[in-house]
């Protein structure tokens, strides 16, 4: 396998911090992953990078299906990419542009009130 | 293998099976024949790697598309001037000329695309590069200049 994925909850995010290389191989984990974790309700997703070694084209995939996952579903997608060498790759294809960034867990915003609002109701739905 | 002898031209060749789980390898291998070549930064290796794993994961998937079971082969050799790096796949083949553009990463079209991406990283990351594309098998030539 060449990533770890471990999902946390970090209210009012939840957090799915993925380890290793994120290429074709492990870009399925973190599709699933994803899948998973909207399906159960959370609208506030985050993807933490931090222990990222490798992206490419694959693993760039997976996140913009994430984004698109969560939007679908009228939530908020955050990326935690503290490393420039990481972040390089998403700046080549532009999806910076479109993708929220951060450099840690602890610098994600506040969601929109809206957003926030539906993450709460779709937690209490059973 | 010094890195004065790998500049003096030497190669490392390796030919892996079809499949995704040894894409990791080819890169692992191609960093390491690179960081022999003096004067590669190791932001340019990153860049290597990148580039490197774009290509053969193509050629794997090629191979796979069309039944092959034929090796995927991949060549670094580090020269005076540049660390080059070729993958050779026997799949069908496309026209590099007629790949589809990515839509504006703003557009909602840009989401319904999860892959795509690759050629043009690999354009974008290697100095100069190369595609060469028949209905025998493809070529690609990824240099880095020291």
């Amino acid at each position: 396998m060449s990533v770890t994925i471990r999902r946390s909850e970090q209210p009012p995010w939840t957090v799915l911090s993925v380890a290793g290389d994120l290429d074709v191989v492990g870009a399925p984990d973190v599709r699933q992953a994803v899948v998973t974790a909207v399906a159960e309700g959370s609208r506030l997703l985050a993807l933490d990078l931090s222990a990222l070694d490798f992206v490419d084209s694959f693993g760039l995939g997976a996140v913009v299906g994430a984004l698109k996952r969560v939007r679908q579903r009228g939530g908020e997608l955050a990326v935690v990419c503290p490393s420039s060498r990481i972040r390089r790759v998403f700046e080549i294809c532009d999806l910076d542009r479109v993708l929220a960034m951060h450099d840690s867990i602890g610098a994600l915003p506040e969601p929109s009130a809206a957003v926030r609002g539906g993450a709460a109701a779709d937690r209490r739905r059973p | 293998m010094s890195g004065a002898e790998a500049a003096a031209g030497d190669a490392v060749e390796i030919e892996i099976p079809a499949r995704a789980d040894y894409v990791s390898l080819v890169r692992l291998v191609a960093a390491a024949a690179a960081e022999l070549a003096p004067g590669l930064e190791a932001s340019r290796i990153d860049d290597l790697r990148v580039a490197v794993s774009e290509a053969t994961t193509n050629a794997i998937q090629a191979h796979i598309r069309s039944g092959s079971n034929r090796p995927v082969k991949v060549c670094c050799r580090c020269s005076d001037g540049s660390v080059v790096v070729t993958v050779r796949d026997e799949g069908p083949g496309f026209d590099v000329d007629a790949l589809p553009e990515m839509p504006p990463p703003e557009s909602e079209a840009r989401l319904g695309r999860e892959s795509g991406l690759g050629i043009s990283i690999m354009r974008t990351l290697a100095d100069q590069s190369s595609i060469d594309s028949c209905s025998e098998g493809t070529e690609v030539r990824l240099a880095f200049l020291l």
